[in-house]
């Protein structure tokens, strides 16, 4: 079942001067096993969209379902509903606090009141699923850690609860390139290996390419853009107007389309660029330009 | 151990770009420049001013202003004029002189219209040249800048980076600016390489990322450009060695 939010509007501080609407009747549907980015500036309403999808906020006027379940709904179901969709937010390492990475990741499922042996298993799992060793890692400080793998842990934390929906927020932010890389396979491995339904919000465009199948580009509160990676990043004046910028392969090639290259611009990784350039130098018949 | 026995000579007016993994000891060598933190061993020194001498505390930040990772945690101020004025204000400074700061540190951050803004009404780009102009209003002599693009969308990027560029051609300004986006190092004229709390590169942009195998090895990247230049030339095709920008490979393709 998908996440459906219907008609959304949210108003905040609603009936005061500071009044300001941040969504404006968003409708939008994330499938089962789907992979979205959203994208948007600062200020565009994709914070407070996400802040939907677990129902941390609820509309001002419209409803957001999950697995068909109205989240702002009083009953234990609400609840339940809620509870399958994880929130890894923004620097999700500055929230850790236990002794061990171990009592760390195990902090949610604790709270389940799941048995002894079930956190167990579910720590286990998750810290494999993030790629840091159980027994290397499960005593050690998440102080100690490196800041990619203090997100890992952070992350592992989220994936302890099972969640069927999983939202992340600036993933990569802060992580050097390698650890940048690393995160980003495993996310998209939760994706093909685990069927999860992942919802990604990002100013790198340059992952959202890579990654995600559908991109949502947020302005002033309403969704801009809706479309596969290959047509979103293309749409050169509605991503000027979303405040974003193309993904540094789609702008590399562009300048050389612009320099009289007849090169094809939907390229995301460096690989697909180095492919599309050697491309059109052939068509050239060797000659460069 | 965060530094390793560092030597690093930053001249007057410079461009510095750090580079290095999560942990390699950067930000602890930036903390360095203004007294944040002091050396266990080994001798820092800020336009010739011991950082260890307490009575130079000042003097040192003074000379040597910080921009930070998040922009909401730098700004304290209710109105973005206010929050630029707090820094000449603590040092006493008269206070036509702190209007003239002022309005001379808004102006070269392109902030000027925004002087009458509450804080949490900007943008994080904007936030980011507030606090930037923040140091400049009290006379700082090198900025010092820690990721200061990490959480900004790709506007809020551009901005703060060519804000710092434009400091430093037209004001002399020295950076010292640290960053994992290869593209805004590829802007300084010199990169340094940390590992391990080692500095175990230093030298132009061109000649760093023209090895994108031995920056590959330490965790790092380099910027596209210089990437599909280096996958197009082990294709065989015939380019000029170091090419670090788009222009640049533009040039070199359709000549």
């Amino acid at each position: 079942m998908p996440i459906e939010l219907r008609d959304v509007t949210y108003t905040y501080m609603k009936g005061t001067p500071f009044e300001r609407t941040a969504l404006q009747n968003v409708s939008l549907t994330i499938a089962d096993g789907s992979l979205t980015a959203i994208a948007g500036h600062t200020g565009s309403g994709k914070s407070t969209l996400v802040q939907h999808l677990n129902g941390l906020l609820h509309p001002t006027k419209g409803e957001v379902l999950v697995d068909g379940v109205n989240l702002a709904g009083k009953k234990e179901e609400a609840g339940l509903a809620r509870r399958k969709v994880g929130m890894v937010f923004q620097y999700p390492e500055q929230q850790l606090f236990e002794e061990t990475v171990a009592a760390d990741i195990a902090f949610g499922p604790k709270n389940l009141e799941l048995s002894e042996d079930e956190v167990n298993r579910r720590v286990r799992s998750a810290m494999e699923f993030v790629q840091l060793d159980y027994e290397t890692y499960k005593d050690v400080s998440p102080f100690r850690l490196s800041g990619g793998q203090m997100r890992r842990v952070a992350i592992a934390g989220v994936l302890a609860l099972k969640p069927d929906y999983l939202v992340l927020d600036e993933p990569t932010a802060g992580l050097d390139p390698q650890a940048r890389e690393e995160l980003l396979r495993r996310i998209v491995d939760l994706h093909r290996k685990k069927k999860l339904t992942i919802i990604v919000v990002s100013h790198n465009m340059e992952d959202i390419a890579r990654m995600a199948e559908r991109v949502v580009f947020m302005h002033d509160g309403h969704v801009l853009v809706d479309a596969p990676p290959s047509k979103a990043f293309l749409a050169d004046e509605k991503m000027r107007e979303a405040g974003l910028t193309a993904p540094p392969t789609v702008a590399l090639l562009s300048i050389l389309r612009d320099k009289g290259l007849q090169v094809d611009a939907d390229a995301f990784t460096a690989d697909e660029a180095v492919k599309r350039i050697l491309k059109a130098i052939q068509k050239k018949g060797g000659a460069k330009c | 151990m965060a530094l390793d026995h560092v030597d690093l000579s930053i001249e007057e007016g410079e461009f510095v770009a750090i580079l290095g993994t999560n942990g390699s000891g950067k930000s602890t060598l930036a903390k360095q420049l203004n007294a944040i933190l002091l050396p266990t061993s080994g001798v820092c020194r800020v336009a010739g001013m011991d950082t260890r001498a307490a009575e130079r505390l000042w003097d040192i930040r003074q000379t040597v202003g910080m921009v930070f990772q998040n922009p909401d945690n730098q700004i304290i101020a209710a109105i973005v004029e206010d929050d630029v004025a707090f820094g000449p204000e603590n040092l006493g400074v008269p206070s036509d002189e702190i209007r003239r700061r002022v309005d001379e540190s808004l102006a070269a951050v392109g902030m000027t219209s925004f002087r009458g803004f509450a804080p949490h009404l900007l943008s994080g780009g904007q936030k980011q040249r507030v606090a930037i102009a923040g140091t400049l209003a009290m006379k700082t002599k090198c900025l010092v800048l820690d990721e200061p693009t990490a959480m900004l969308d790709p506007v809020g990027r551009r901005e703060v980076l060519e804000t710092v560029r434009r400091l430093h051609r037209e004001s002399g300004i020295t950076v010292v600016y640290i960053t994992h986006f290869m593209e805004e190092a590829a802007a300084a004229q010199r990169i340094v390489v940390m590992e391990d709390g080692k500095i175990v590169e230093d030298g132009s942009p061109k000649a760093i990322f023209g090895r994108v195998d031995a920056m590959r090895k330490r965790g790092l990247d380099v910027p596209l450009a210089a990437e599909v230049a280096w996958k197009l030339q082990k294709q065989g095709i015939q380019l000029p060695e170091n090419i670090v920008t788009n222009e640049e490979l533009a040039v070199a393709l359709c000549r």
